[in-house]
């Protein structure tokens, strides 16, 4: 290995510490405001960390009294998990058999470039036509409406990062089964799916948490309760009458818990997901 | 190599992606097309035919070019902070230090919060009177008087760059992290053995590693920031004096706010186009890396 002289490797910790801090100092103060009393957070000057741990916006926001700002944030949340849950299996579904074929047939190459297209196509491009589609169907303001507008996002998305996941698993398998008379479907399931089920169950993870994030679509196409998501919810509270800093900050922790633990929990197969997804054709 | 014919039972398969995607991505943008030739109201009328006259109406006005250097600035400034950091902090969890795997667990932390949970955070750290950024600063004695970053078009996109970077440096690094982990040991020991100082083993030695995933990392990263919505709509909604309206933001006015479809998708279809020049760039450069890989 390099040399390290002294010097430089107190230099390096010193860097890792303060890129430590940079990635934890912003976190670590949502979670403080959440937890820290009005007073604290209004005093002058600043109090970092409360005198007292005050929970009580927790309570608020996952209380279930009538008419509350917690009926409203919990029913966001059932929304999140319901839009991002249906559109997720919906965009499996197709994706896998097509994610299969692609990586099976070189000559569809071209197939597979014009689906990474779509994925990097700017929301904002179909999104005055899909208004005017949810209304003639009365999908406004609905969940299984924005579900499928999601579709358009995590379909391609979903295809691409399996294609490259499947890539890797060899193709003798497939002709054994094929010599012996296997069908399709008992290839697939008996034969492809026990092999790919690591990838597919990456590829669920990512679309999951890609709905979990969506903004635009969501901003426009829903308009209360009924349908509207967390995010949508929370950028409500952000720009809005709200003056409790204290609650718009748990409901960031909220929103970001799911996500976070599962970033942290599934790191390693993560990690190297967005390192081979994006690398990898 | 195998016959040119495509299987059938590989079209089969792709069949339900192609109907779903013909759905929600096919018909609505050649609509948009449609649309953007027309006058359409988004309550109300259908709009007649106008020809070209909201992209010549679009591309002349100053609402579009000043959105189009806001997304400019915005992207350039924040993809090349983005690259720059997220290398320099691979090239340091390549190194052998103290809680190493600790950090490279930390960086995934940014990429995991949600963008929208990441812009109020920041909306919350430059507030201008219970803000921790005013309250750091002037406890520190460098700032005498609060003040309202989001609200002076002097600071706001500089925080905007700033709450943009802090979520994405991570995955930068991430990558050039992988491809650093590439370079087999012995060149580089190698490299040491002759002599070859610091820079030269960087230049010579690292970055033909580093270059392709960077590449693709480039790409991506600026398709997205091209893209920005979420962020800036909930920081400043485009303010002050419409110094940060992206042309994301500038579709949603022209199209939801006003109510001016048409003229709302010609635009749209300007941005795609720009958007599609990138992607196909991107493409390119992954076939010239498949290419080298075999």
């Amino acid at each position: 290995m390099e040399h390290q002289s002294r010097w430089f490797s107190l230099f390096i910790h010193l860097m890792a510490l303060l890129v430590a801090l940079v990635i934890l100092a912003p976190l670590a103060w949502l979670f403080v405001m959440s937890i820290s009393s009005n007073a604290d957070l209004s005093a002058k000057p600043l109090q970092w960390w409360p005198n007292e741990v005050d929970l009580s916006r927790y309570k608020a926001l996952l209380s279930q009294t009538d008419n509350s700002a917690g009926q409203a944030f919990v029913a966001s949340l059932f929304n999140s998990i319901k839009v991002a849950g249906m559109a997720t299996i919906a965009a499996i579904l197709v994706a896998v058999p097509a994610g299969w074929a692609l990586s099976r047939t070189p000559q569809l190459g071209w197939v597979l470039g014009g689906i990474i297209a779509t994925y990097m196509l700017p929301p904002v491009a179909l999104s005055i036509p899909l208004y005017f589609i949810l209304a003639k169907f009365g999908l406004l303001n609905n969940v299984f409406g924005l579900g499928l507008v999601y579709l358009s996002i995590l379909a391609p998305f979903v295809t691409w990062l399996l294609k490259s996941g499947f890539d890797p698993i060899p193709r003798d398998l497939e002709r054994a089964a094929a010599i012996d008379g296997a069908r399709l479907d008992q290839m697939l399931r008996i034969v492809i799916l026990p092999l790919a089920m690591p990838v597919i169950g990456t590829a669920t993870i990512f679309a999951y948490l890609l709905a979990w994030d969506e903004f635009f679509y969501a901003l426009l196409f829903t308009s209360n309760q009924e349908a509207k998501t967390l995010t949508v919810a929370i950028a409500d509270l952000a720009g809005g009458r709200v003056s409790d800093y204290g609650l718009i900050a748990t409901a960031g922790v909220i929103a970001a818990l799911p996500p976070v633990l599962i970033g942290i929990l599934m790191q390693r197969s993560l990690i190297s997901g967005l390192t081979n997804g994006g690398v990898k054709g | 190599m195998f016959s040119e014919r495509i299987s059938p039972r590989a079209l089969l398969l792709m069949l339900p992606l192609v109907l779903v995607m013909i759905a929600v991505v096919g018909w609505p943008l050649i609509d948009t097309v449609r649309l953007s030739l027309t006058d359409a109201r988004l309550a109300g009328t259908s709009g007649a035919f106008i020809g070209t006259d909201n992209f010549t109406k679009m591309l002349s006005g100053r609402n579009f070019q000043s959105a189009f250097w806001t997304t400019m600035q915005f992207t350039v400034w924040s993809v090349s902070i983005e690259l720059v950091l997220g290398v320099l902090v691979a090239l340091l969890l390549n190194q052998r230090f103290f809680g190493r795997t600790a950090l490279r667990a930390l960086l995934i932390l940014p990429w995991a919060l949600p963008t929208v949970v990441n812009a109020t955070l920041w909306r919350l750290i430059y507030n201008p009177e219970y803000g921790a950024l005013n309250a750091m600063l002037t406890q520190i004695g460098l700032l005498d008087a609060y003040r309202s970053w989001l609200g002076q078009p002097g600071s706001a996109m500089t925080a905007l760059i700033v709450a943009d970077v802090w979520k994405n440096f991570p995955l930068v690094a991430l990558i050039a992290l992988a491809a650093l982990q590439a370079v087999p040991k012995d060149i580089r020991a190698a490299a040491i053995s002759d002599g070859a100082n610091a820079w030269k083993r960087f230049r010579f030695v690292i970055m033909p590693y580093l270059i392709g995933p960077l590449m693709v990392a480039l790409v991506l990263r600026t398709i997205e920031a091209f893209k920005v919505f979420d962020l800036i709509w909930i920081m400043t909604r485009g303010g002050p004096a419409n110094s940060t309206r992206s042309l994301s933001i500038l579709v949603y006015q022209e199209g939801f706010a006003f109510q001016r479809v048409g003229s709302g998708a010609s635009l749209a279809l300007i941005i795609t186009l720009i958007i599609t020049v990138l992607a196909v760039a991107y493409l390119m450069i992954m076939r010239r890396f498949a290419g080298e890989a075999r």
